[in-house]
């Protein structure tokens, strides 16, 4: 009667939560702590013995990595919604749903994340534009790209359709038993969904959205080919009008560096404190 | 007002299939009120297959099944329904994420539409009735099979239904655990609960069924009382089952 985990059934696990690498092993936090601190330090004290040209390059991307931190918080925010409609989609049992999400996550998967961001920005405001001439809706006729909403849209729209099958198999992770059993108390599948299947769905899927964080971070630097001016784009006006690319690109890769591991450890710390509250 | 001397479970003439497999050919029976029906049979004759249409969890291909007086096929809730059918897995099927008192609390907050006062109230009765009211803060990884299993049962009693299904809710325990479950649920069927319970152990159904139905490939071949059925089973097929299980 008081024996622990003695008859567990396999059913009512989740043993990729038991399975995240760094569980239990909370000592070695600390240490990748100290090489963001480290990374952190060399940017520091590349601008402080040498402020020329680092730190006139740190002054001069500042608003680069504003924008790149805008592009990617932003994109993220809104590709988990995406991501979450998109993965109950791609379980749905309504033909028509389920076709609609796996033709878009089929789509975005065999197109490189460049080319559509390039068409976003290019493409889609021409067939706005000429939408509103036949139409002859004015607004839509003067239709101007605006950058920065593009590039998020294409962010979302690419990301979401990943984040759609980290979703699907978060979901597919959780035992039949569990929604069985909220259906048979009498709860709706929605209601299932979002008291049952969801919070627990969560921590599976933290991890790897953890990481499509980080992976979208350093993608962001795409939007440098469509006019925005984030960290990368600022890095090449900085080269081109004072020909150091050796202290111009050292220092962006740094900079990118240090915003990563921060990212990571974020993450990770995250996925802990989830962890521990089971 | 329903005449309380009408079925509260009427099956007629269920089919089912999956995919090829027929799991079920025309099998008819009715559950009255208050009544503990068992259903035994070989792995494989249907009878986890009926219980789950019983409360939908399952579709059928045809027939038509009425559950107090609403035909489920074409039910325009099922939700409605199923609110008064409890329903105890093999497997448990406790929500994981959440304590044990939160098991028993969300269906009736979310769906019974109760305070959490109310809830956290109804909820404490039930573990007391279980025997368990100390792992309330408990998560049910941390707590044995039996009970899990328990907390499972006050889960479904907290939605106040007329009809519990119990489908093999010890098959999955431990020798040592399967008294303790059995004991709750030989209570609940002195209090007058509708049952209808899968299960292979023949000590609860002697004392607490009153009648046993014998499934064999998605038929029933016979049904009587206890005390008959074990003793004087009329069809070969039955004496074969139960010397299988009665001389082991």
């Amino acid at each position: 009667m008081f024996s622990r985990r003695k008859t567990e059934s396999p059913e009512i696990n989740t043993p990729e939560l038991d399975n995240v690498p760094e569980a239990g092993l909370g000592y070695h936090i600390d240490v990748w702590w100290w090489l963001v601190a480290l990374v952190a330090g060399v940017i520091a004290i590349l601008a402080w013995t040498k402020p020329d040209p680092y730190w006139r390059i740190i002054l001069f991307v500042r608003d680069g990595i504003g924008m790149t931190a805008l592009i990617t918080v932003t994109s993220f925010v809104i590709m988990i919604f995406v991501g979450m409609l998109g993965g109950l989609g791609r379980i749905s049992t309504n033909k028509f749903i389920h076709m609609i999400t796996t033709l878009y996550v089929e789509i975005v998967r065999g197109i490189p994340l460049l080319v559509q961001l390039i068409w976003w920005y290019f493409a889609f405001p021409v067939i706005i534009r000429n939408l509103g001439q036949a139409t002859h809706i004015g607004f839509l006729a003067n239709y101007e790209a605006n950058a920065v909403l593009l590039a998020i849209f294409g962010f979302v729209f690419c990301y979401g359709a990943y984040m759609s099958e980290i979703f699907r198999a978060g979901i597919q992770s959780i035992p039949k038993g569990q929604m069985e059993a909220a259906r048979s108390l009498g709860m709706s599948y929605f209601q299932a969904m979002r008291h049952v299947i969801l919070p627990q769905a969560i921590r599976v899927i933290l991890p790897p959205v953890g990481n499509e964080f980080i992976a979208l971070l350093k993608d962001s630097s795409l939007v440098s080919a469509v006019a925005l001016a984030d960290l990368t784009r600022r890095g090449r006006e900085f080269m081109a009008a004072n020909f150091d690319p050796l202290q111009v690109w050292t220092m962006i890769a740094l900079l990118y560096l240090v915003m990563t591991l921060f990212s990571a450890r974020i993450v990770n710390y995250i996925e802990r404190r989830t962890k521990i509250e089971r | 007002m329903k005449d309380n001397k009408d079925p509260i479970i009427k099956i007629e003439n269920i089919h089912k299939h999956f995919g090829k497999v027929q799991a079920l050919r025309g099998v008819n029976l009715n559950v009255n009120r208050g009544e503990v029906v068992v259903i035994v049979g070989p792995s494989g004759s249907g009878k986890s297959t009926l219980l789950r249409c019983i409360n939908r969890l399952e579709e059928y291909d045809s027939g038509k099944i009425t559950v107090d007086g609403i035909l489920l096929h074409g039910a325009q809730n099922i939700n409605l329904v199923r609110q008064e059918i409890g329903m105890v897995f093999q497997s448990f099927n406790l929500f994981a994420h959440l304590t044990v008192m939160d098991n028993l609390m969300l269906a009736q907050k979310i769906i019974r539409k109760r305070s959490p006062e109310e809830a956290r109230k109804i909820a404490l009765d039930l573990l007391k009735k279980v025997g368990i009211p100390e792992k309330l803060n408990a998560y049910p990884s941390q707590i044995s099979g039996g009970q899990q299993q328990r907390v499972a049962i006050a889960r479904a009693l907290a939605m106040n239904p007329r009809i519990m299904l119990f489908d093999e809710p010890t098959s999955a325990l431990d020798p040592e655990m399967i008294k303790e479950v059995l004991d709750v649920m030989t209570d609940l069927a002195k209090e007058g609960m509708t049952m209808v319970v899968v299960s292979h152990e023949m000590g609860f159904a002697r004392a607490a069924a009153k009648r046993i139905i014998f499934m064999d490939e998605g038929q029933i071949i016979e049904e009587a009382p206890p005390e008959i059925l074990f003793t004087s089973p009329k069809q070969e097929r039955t004496k074969r089952f139960l010397s299988k299980i009665l001389n082991h």
